[in-house]
């Protein structure tokens, strides 16, 4: 469960990012985040795994206030919330399965499960078999679709996205939409930023709309 | 306890893969590291040596215990069960007056001798103790001066204050030069790892989003610090070794010179890993200081 109650966040310099945002998103739903450039869908998203705090309000993720939380908590937090951006933030001087295999590294798993996991997310993601490429040598779509792998692979029951398909051609961003679509079927709460109201609607996911740091529909 | 020992051989191979993937870097850092340690490792392989050699050429020093001229054999005897007692001797050797004399006319005072009709010399006992410890000298000379059919106890205090006051000062010196060249040691690493962590930044960034410990990315840095100090270390004792190479030669003729046979000697296994050690340590605490001061920013 992710509750955003009465959230606030201004930056420095005055600008506000979001207003009074109350938000309950219910464990396995999929959620669609759209808006206006500057709406503050980046800032709600970077809420949730505490990479920004609010200036006032409470973010709940799983009955955690994570607003409340001390700095050492925060790993721990993340680990269990799969993180997409809009560019894929891969690490271009490993291959694909070190990029993969590095969220289960940091949570400590055994070196032979950590290699089952990191096979399977690349069957997922269609990679498989690929795992000893690197980055540079992977059209756009690809390198998001191993960011996506690197994102699930420690099964976190929260994955958030923002922008996933920003820089895609509609064949790839398709295919990634399926891949959320597919986590989302397997129980995990899916919130994707996105400027494609298209890309998702076959799935009718519930749609929350924000302008000016408000939320005008959810 | 597994998966920490995981954590840590999973950093140290990064470490060795970052210091292998620069080796001019490395090797240039690891020689600065090394040249700084070299000058206090070989001042104090120096003073070892010194130590040997001043011996060498002056004899271990010792305590002289003249007996009474009247003092018999038993006395003699009495004198020696007392000097079986003490715990501090090395060694000690009794010298009868006819042997004295021997050695007295053999070192070219044959003719002054041949006119004195009796032996003036005393028996006597010659002393080593255990440790070159110029108080320890001067308690036991008067402890036995106090004892029964004992003339006269002379030690060689001078020589041994002497050499003990000059190691003191050269031990302060090696301590002093360790002491600014390890903070030099500090300094090099402290910035060898801001630059580390500058071309790490978006591989930190990553994992800290991925929800990586402040530990988990401080872990191959402590590794890069002390590794490099490892190397730095394993060249201090190399320049050492071949500081004793080049040095034996003219070393052992300047001994001849005296009648001393000297072989220079290098740094043992203790002192060697002590260097080692050493060096690691100066390379983590440089390491240490640096993320700390470093990774907020990142």
């Amino acid at each position: 469960m992710i509750v955003f109650d009465n959230v606030a966040k201004q930056y420095p310099g005055g600008y506000t990012a979001l207003d009074g945002v109350s938000l309950k998103i219910a464990p396995g739903e999929l959620v669609v985040l759209s808006g206006h450039s500057g709406a503050g869908k980046s800032t709600l998203l970077k809420l949730i795994p505490a990479i920004e705090h609010p200036s006032s309000g409470t973010v709940w993720i799983n009955d955690q206030d994570v607003s409340r939380l001390s700095r050492r908590a925060i790993p721990y937090l993340r680990r269990n919330i799969g993180l997409v951006l809009q560019e894929s933030r891969l690490l271009f001087d490993r291959p694909v399965y070190d990029n993969i295999l590095l969220p289960l590294v940091i949570n400590g798993h055994p070196p032979g499960d950590a290699a089952r996991r990191v096979a399977a997310a690349l069957d997922l993601v269609g990679l498989y078999g690929r795992e000893k490429e690197y980055p540079a040598g992977l059209s756009g779509g690809e390198q998001q679709r191993v960011a996506i792998a690197r994102a699930f692979v420690n099964r976190p029951s929260i994955l958030i996205a923002d922008e996933p398909t920003a820089h895609l051609d509609p064949a790839y961003a398709a295919e990634i939409a399926d891949l959320f679509k597919s986590f989302n079927s397997a129980g995990v709460t899916v919130l994707v930023v996105t400027h494609d109201a298209a890309l998702f609607r076959q799935w009718t996911p519930r749609r929350v709309i924000l302008a000016h740091g408000r939320l005008v529909e959810t | 306890m597994r998966n920490w020992l995981y954590l840590h051989s999973r950093a140290f191979k990064q470490a060795f893969a970052r210091l292998a993937g620069q080796p001019l870097g490395t090797l240039l850092s690891a020689l600065v590291m090394g040249i700084a340690l070299a000058l206090p490792a070989g001042g104090y392989i120096l003073l070892d040596n010194v130590a040997a050699l001043a011996r060498g050429v002056s004899g271990t020093p010792e305590i002289s215990l003249f007996l009474d001229s009247g003092a018999g054999p038993a006395e003699a005897a009495l004198i020696e069960d007392r000097l079986q007692s003490e715990p501090e001797l090395a060694s000690f050797r009794f010298v009868p007056r006819e042997e004295a004399l021997q050695q007295l006319e053999n070192s070219g005072l044959k003719d002054v001798l041949d006119g004195i009709a009796v032996n003036p010399l005393p028996d006597a006992f010659i002393i080593t103790l255990r440790r070159e410890d110029p108080a320890l000298f001067e308690a036991l000379s008067a402890r036995m001066r106090d004892w029964p059919g004992v003339e006269l106890v002379q030690l060689d205090s001078a020589w041994v204050k002497r050499l003990s006051a000059l190691l003191e000062l050269g031990r302060t010196v090696v301590l002093v030069l360790a002491g600014v060249l390890g903070l030099t040691l500090v300094i090099v690493t402290f910035n060898t790892i801001r630059l580390q962590i500058l071309t790490q930044k978006s591989e930190i960034e990553v994992s800290r989003l991925l929800g990586a410990t402040d530990r988990f990315i401080r872990r191959p840095f402590y590794w890069f610090g002390s590794l490099q100090g490892i190397l730095g270390g394993l060249i201090a004792l190399a320049a050492v070794w071949g500081g004793i190479v080049v040095l034996t030669a003219p070393v052992a003729a300047l001994a001849e010179t005296y009648g001393v046979m000297i072989v220079l000697a290098g740094p043992g296994w203790v002192e060697s890993l002590a260097v080692i050690a050493f060096a690691a340590f100066l390379g983590w605490m440089g390491a240490a200081i640096s993320v700390r001061r470093h990774l907020a920013a990142v």
